[in-house]
């Protein structure tokens, strides 16, 4: 009962959220980018939130992360609502965004400096730093880091607050092929390894194929929700299987179209 | 590439030879720019600044014949240390690496300030084309600098006392009112016009309310130096504060940051970089306000004691107090270079494994 109440605890409910922008250079006007979109995360679920560039993706994450708040709608963690950010949700971008006044070390500390928690919890910086195989890094200046290892960083530094909800906004998106594929299967193990709920933002047909149980396709500006398609392949996934070749080749035909869709209106 | 060069070269020890041997300063000079190119590397820069201290022996003994010898002993004196001390130098970097690193970057520079003394030399005692008393030779400024030395050392220590109280006090209310304007929009709100709109005044041009308002001269000389270097470092701070990341304060928040946190911990050190070009801009408007302060108000310190001097015609001692500033305020901008080095290594190459 204990662990079933928990496990609800880290589950996410975003209702009916709408959020405009106003229009750069023109003082009325305002521009919808998210159109009533609801979505909901089982505890310990990732879920992959593909759409063409401009559909709400990133707003969406900044709404369910705390840094902004929605014109209408409700968002949940459990049953809290989101008001402000918080440790328990974490955030990694596409940049790294690493503090480059602070060693790979400090910089996975400042969590635990944040909340205030450093004495207590310092060893668990030298846990994450084995997690993400950076132990040696330590003392180094981000800027001396790879765009992987920089990478890793950042899932170390927001993971070290044990968030319930970890989102990812293309994270991977500015690495190369083979470090992606590699960060991929790492960001798995840190998923099956801590069960955290993830949202994954991606443009990546095959990233969200690979990693996620489901896949929501959102629509062209305003942002709606198009489509949500499970993926129920066995995991570790074959990227080459039949099966999978043959729903990325059903994604791809049902983006197209939701993108004429959208053209036609 | 160069030194590949060099060393393919022979090798031709005879460096001084042709200095000492030199009967004119211009002949020297030839024979130093010359030489060089046939000779190792490394022998050249143990050679360039013991000759051209050489030199710069011969043309003094050469050109202060006619000068009685108490004015110009101490500077035979100080090139003679200069001398033995490069030739000792030269001999101890076979064992010191560190210094001969330190010798093969700085020897040329030593060098050229050596011949540098030496042309000053034959343009005034020599030629005598400068005008007297305006423009004494090196061997005067030097007498002038021991003769008086009680006295500079006193406005030396007058000037940093000064200068420091002041910038300290400057860097203070810069950081405060920076930090504040940079991060609170009400706050920049009213206080940017007020920046924008007194801060270009320069310090000096408060000089005369200063001296009524403030019960001292020295309490007036080191708000204004203070008023001078606020100026710079709040703008450069509140600059950097507000120019912060969007991201690393929206990354920091959600790592469970406070208001604190996101001050101190994340705007700041973003900041660092720019807080550190407003130091610099405030060092150098103080170095400019304490001299003008000090000639005009406060009764001490190397600025007063430029103008004393000047008022006796006393023009040995007036370069000598410039000599001493030169070193003085470059000192303190080293010191201020160090610190920055130090606190923003996480910029450079450097890393600590």
């Amino acid at each position: 009962m204990v662990a079933a109440a928990a496990a609800e605890a880290s589950s996410l409910r975003v209702r009916e959220v709408s959020k405009s922008f106003p229009v750069p250079d023109d003082p009325v006007a305002r521009r919808l980018t998210l159109d009533s979109v609801s979505l909901s995360l089982a505890a310990g679920e990732l879920v992959s939130l593909v759409g063409p560039s401009g559909c709400g993706k990133s707003t969406l994450l900044r709404l369910i992360a705390g840094l902004d708040s929605p014109d209408s709608g409700e968002l949940l963690v459990g049953s809290e609502p989101i008001t402000e950010p918080s440790a328990e949700r974490g955030l990694v971008f596409q940049d790294p965004n690493l503090f480059p006044w602070l060693t790979v070390r400090r910089n996975i500390e400042a969590g635990l400096v944040a909340r205030g928690v450093l004495r207590e919890k310092r060893h668990e910086a030298d846990e994450f730093m084995r997690l993400v195989g950076l132990e040696t890094f330590g003392d180094a200046y981000p800027h001396h880091l790879s765009g992987g290892m920089a990478q890793r960083v950042a899932l170390a530094r927001a993971l070290i607050n044990h968030p319930k909800v970890l989102l990812l906004d293309e994270p991977l998106g500015a690495l190369d092929a083979f470090t992606r594929m590699r960060m991929q299967d790492e960001v798995l193990r840190l998923w099956q390894a801590r069960r955290t709920t993830m949202l994954l933002v991606t443009h990546d047909i095959d990233e969200a194929i690979y990693m996620s149980d489901r896949i929501v396709i959102m629509t062209q500006r305003p942002g709606r929700i198009e489509r949500t398609i499970p993926i129920t392949l066995e995991r570790p996934r074959d990227r080459s299987s039949a099966d999978f070749l043959r729903l990325r080749g059903d994604i791809l035909e049902l983006l197209h179209f939701a993108g004429n869709a959208v053209a036609a209106v | 590439m160069l030194q590949e060069a060099d060393r393919r070269g022979e090798v031709n020890g005879s460096g001084i030879e042709a200095a000492s041997t030199a009967p004119m300063a211009m002949a020297g000079l030839r024979s130093a720019a010359t030489k060089p190119t046939i000779t190792k590397s490394r022998l050249r820069t143990l050679i360039v600044a013991p000759a051209a201290g050489a030199i710069a022996l011969a043309v003094h003994l050469l050109v202060s014949k006619t000068e009685p010898p108490p004015e110009t002993r101490s500077y035979t004196v100080f090139l003679c240390v200069v001398v033995i001390a490069f030739v000792i130098a030269a001999l101890v970097q076979f064992v010191w690496p560190g210094l001969r690193r330190w010798m093969r970057d700085m020897c040329p520079i030593f060098a050229a300030a050596l011949l540098l003394l030496c042309v000053w030399e034959t343009i005034t005692s020599g030629f005598r084309w400068l005008p007297l008393p305006y423009f004494p030779s090196p061997a005067g400024v030097l007498q002038s600098m021991i003769n008086d030395g009680a006295l500079l050392f006193d406005s030396t220590w007058h000037s940093l006392i000064l200068l420091l109280s002041g910038y300290a006090l400057g860097v203070l209310a810069g950081l405060i009112s920076g930090i504040c304007i940079g991060w609170s929009s009400p706050v920049r709100y009213w206080g940017m016009p007020v920046l924008k709109v007194v801060g270009p005044i320069p310090a000096t041009a408060w000089i005369p309310l200063a001296m009524v308002v403030s019960p001292s001269a020295i309490i007036s000389a080191a708000s204004l130096i203070a008023l001078a270097v606020w100026f710079p470092v709040t703008m450069l701070t509140a600059s950097g504060i507000s120019n912060t990341r969007a991201s690393y304060l929206d990354v920091a928040r959600t790592l469970g940051a406070g208001r604190a946190y996101l001050i101190f911990r994340v705007a700041i050190p973003a900041a660092i970089p720019s807080i550190f070009i407003g130091l610099f801009m405030g060092l150098g408007a103080s170095f400019l306000t304490l001299v003008v302060a000090e000639t005009v108000g406060v009764k001490s310190g190397l600025g007063w004691y430029v103008s004393w001097a000047q008022g006796w015609a006393e023009y040995g001692k007036v370069f000598a107090a410039l000599v001493i500033m030169a070193a003085f305020f470059s000192t303190i901008m080293t010191v201020l270079f160090k610190v920055r080095d130090r606190v923003l290594v996480w910029q450079k190459g450097v890393i600590k494994w």
